[in-house]
């Protein structure tokens, strides 16, 4: 009896010992809000198998980040705001780090949780999306937009169009309009294409598309009527095809007719044929998948069989795009275990990694990136890091996109107020004390 | 031609084009709702559906592809496809709508909340959900010729809607009033019961009504999905469709064409030259205005049938 008590015992202590985590069962928390459903899951899925792949690829290769795993943790949210919100209340204090930053890919989302994150000590990351004077890091510390907003892609849009047009000069006179997704998204770089036109003489016609933008008939109409001679586009989804594929209807000429890096992906011109051949689009980070760490992730993740997407679509812009993502959050989480000399971080030393970011090319290259995209460095007073943005061009015969212009700046004397300003109001609506970031 | 004058016409007959591809989505509801009494919310769905099988029976690419690695010519990818639709309908009878028989129409309503819901899932899972470039030799951009000889601008493909949706309506008048299925058809749309006691199959009526449908929302999928590229966001077309089906009436198949062209040409109209003094993006509700001002005085639609009911 006595000896079946005790093996008994034994036998449980063994189990309960099998079952409590060993102390090195850290893991690394991050959220992946995905929408591979609805309307927008085209533009959805490749951006979140990017993230996704670039995660596994470092679990399977490293153990994670500095030996610490990634547990991804997806939510659908369908591109949809209240679902989004639903997904961030879901995982925000996921175990055992909590989520250590979020990802929304909505500007509609992102508007929800910067009040909600900033309040849970939860850093966001809107990544050339979201409210663009989060740029402003003494207002909004757990926001960050880096590589760039839509203010400065508006910007830059307009130093190209000067550019070729030959010198800024000329822009006086010159109409460009700007077709855009009827939602908080599209409305972003209204303001700053007003104050250009203000300053550079140009007539300046937005004309808004309603979600999702099946049907533009009336838009190109106008657009026909009104001959533009450049015309801007922020659009998302089908919105981008049927706009492309309209223009290329009424023979409006695809080199003057320039998207925001939302409306520049493969999804995008690939149903107009030829007739999307020359389009241009915003871009911050190159195409393809002819870089070492595409090599690593066909290697530790798709031969593995670890990958949710397919091989022949690694690569295609929204793909490189949720993969820098990643880079830029694991960075920052790389960051975070340096600064706080620990390696079971915590969103709020995340937070810290992120803002210390720096990310130059040769840390690019050792991450299998080089030439891939600009260098990063953040600050306390700027959340938005370089704000260049490059040009990319659309070779229909050869179905790829390639840049075609370097990296240019931003037009800061038209931005930086625009950012001050709309900051300071938020600061005044929310009774934010701006940080001292001296 | 007075450049004015001239961009006026161009508005009307995009709005006429636009409002045609908008009756090729009310004409799949005005079917089942005239035979059955039943709005499907799954219309927009099966559109889409119907579009994902069509591209993939065809396409490089395609589960077909993948599988047996050979595709279908667009007419065979064009049959296989009405076959699907065909049995989708038999589905559909078969596992929701038999049990359904004598419900109130909101409980019929409902079940093709939860189809669609159904439809778009499975759809997903079978197909993918990546634009898919839908080619079948239709002409796309616009026409060269007026545009060079009359600076008129009209699209090809939606032309060739316009000539399909008026086969499509000469076919389906045809069918409803010279044959005996469609007799039978519109004797089940005014009582289940009352048919079923002269030896009418429902659920016959019931299969061949859906899959007429279904083969009304092939024929939209095709000219949306060229249009567009196929993708999830066709499913939204039915919204488009519903301000037409309050104008022209549930039960009417002219009145879907006539409701397409009116609802077409105002909104457009009015997104030209009201938006512009509004801030743009008018369209989509100033269809919904539309219908509801025509509510105001024709309740049953311009063509739908006048219903008069004891309370």
């Amino acid at each position: 009896m006595f000896k079946r008590i005790v093996s008994t015992l034994v036998a449980g202590l063994m189990a309960a010992a099998l079952a409590v985590p060993a102390a090195s069962a850290y893991e690394l928390v991050m959220p992946s809000f995905d929408y591979r459903t609805g309307p927008y899951a085209p533009n959805g899925i490749p951006f979140a198998n990017g993230y996704h792949d670039y995660l596994m690829m470092l679990n399977e290769r490293d153990g994670g980040i500095e030996g610490v795993p990634v547990k991804l943790v997806q939510c659908e949210t369908a591109y949809n705001t209240k679902q989004g919100v639903e997904c961030y209340e879901k995982v925000k204090d996921t175990d055992p780090s909590r989520a250590l930053v979020v990802q929304p890919l909505s500007t509609g989302i992102t508007y929800q949780l910067i009040p909600k994150a900033s309040v849970d000590e939860i850093p966001v990351h809107s990544m050339g999306y979201g409210r663009t004077s989060a740029a402003n890091g003494k207002v909004f510390p757990w926001i960050f937009n880096f590589p760039a907003t839509y203010w400065d892609q508006a910007a830059v849009f307009v130093k190209y169009i000067g550019e070729k047009e030959g010198g800024m000069e000329n822009l006086k006179g010159k109409k460009i309009a700007l077709v855009y997704h009827n939602s908080a998204y599209g409305k972003e770089p209204i303001r700053t294409l007003e104050k250009a036109a203000e300053k550079f003489g140009f007539e300046f016609m937005p004309l808004a598309v309603d979600h999702p933008g099946q049907e533009q008939k009336a838009t190109w109409l106008q657009i026909r009527k009104e001959q533009p001679d450049w015309v801007m586009m922020w659009g998302w989804g089908v919105m981008n095809q049927v706009a492309i594929k309209e223009a290329a209807s009424i023979r409006f000429p695809m080199d003057r007719f320039l998207g925001v890096w939302w409306s520049g992906s493969e999804n995008d011109v690939l149903p107009a044929g030829d007739g999307a051949n020359g389009y241009l689009s915003g871009a911050f980070h190159a195409p393809g998948d002819n870089f070492p760490v595409h090599d690593d992730i066909k290697k530790y993740v798709y031969d593995n069989g670890k990958a949710l997407g397919e091989r022949d679509r690694i690569g295609e812009v929204l793909y490189n795009r949720g993969l820098i993502a990643a880079v830029y959050a694991t960075e920052a989480i790389r960051n975070a275990m340096k600064m706080h000399n620990t390696k079971e971080v915590t969103p709020a030393m995340v937070r810290d990694g992120m803002e210390a970011l720096d990310l130059t090319e040769a840390r690019l290259t050792e991450l299998g990136l080089p030439d891939f995209t600009i260098p990063v460095k953040i600050t306390c007073d700027n959340h938005a890091g370089p704000r260049k943005v490059a040009i990319q061009q659309w070779d229909a015969s050869a179905k790829k996109w390639s840049m075609v212009t370097d990296f240019y700046d931003t037009m800061n004397d038209i931005v930086d107020p625009l950012i001050e300003e709309d900051s300071a109001a938020y600061a005044a609506e929310n009774n934010i004390k701006p940080r001292d970031c001296n | 031609m007075n450049p004015e004058l001239l961009f006026f016409l161009e508005t009307v007959i995009g709005g006429l084009m636009a409002g045609v591809m908008y009756a090729l989505v009310a004409l799949g509801f005005v079917l089942i709702f005239k035979a059955s009494g039943i709005f499907n919310f799954a219309q927009g769905v099966m559109c889409l559906f119907a579009a994902l099988a069509l591209y993939d029976f065809m396409a490089p690419g395609g589960w077909v592809d993948r599988w047996f690695g050979f595709t279908f010519p667009v007419w065979a990818a064009i049959a296989l496809t009405i076959v699907v639709m065909i049995i989708l309908a038999w589905v559909i009878e078969r596992f929701v709508l038999q049990y359904l028989v004598q419900q109130e129409p909101i409980i019929l309503f409902m079940a093709t909340i939860g189809l669609a819901y159904v439809l778009e899932g499975v759809g997903d899972i079978l197909f993918g959900s990546d634009v898919k470039p839908l080619d079948i030799g239709l002409p796309q951009g616009a026409s060269d010729w007026l545009l060079d000889n009359f600076n008129l601008y009209v699209e090809k493909l939606e032309v060739v809607a316009a000539v399909t949706a008026a086969v499509l309506v000469t076919v389906l008048a045809v069918f409803f009033q010279r044959t005996r299925i469609g007799r039978a058809l519109r004797a089940v749309a005014d009582d289940h019961q009352a048919a079923l006691s002269v030896g009418i199959s429902l659920r016959t009526i019931w299969v061949i009504v859906w899959s007429v449908s279904g083969i009304v929302a092939l024929v939209a999928g095709i000219m949306w999905g060229s249009k567009s590229g196929v993708q999830f966001s066709l499913s939204l077309i039915a919204l488009k469709a519903l301000p037409v089906l309050i104008l022209g009436g549930f039960t009417s198949v002219p009145g879907a064409i006539v409701g397409g062209l009116i609802i077409g040409v105002g909104e457009k109209i009015a997104e030209v030259y009201l938006g512009p003094l509004v801030g743009g993006a008018i369209e989509n509700w100033f269809a919904y205005m539309l219908a509801l001002a025509f509510l105001l005085f024709r309740p049953q639609g311009l063509f739908g049938e006048r219903i008069i009911e004891r309370v």
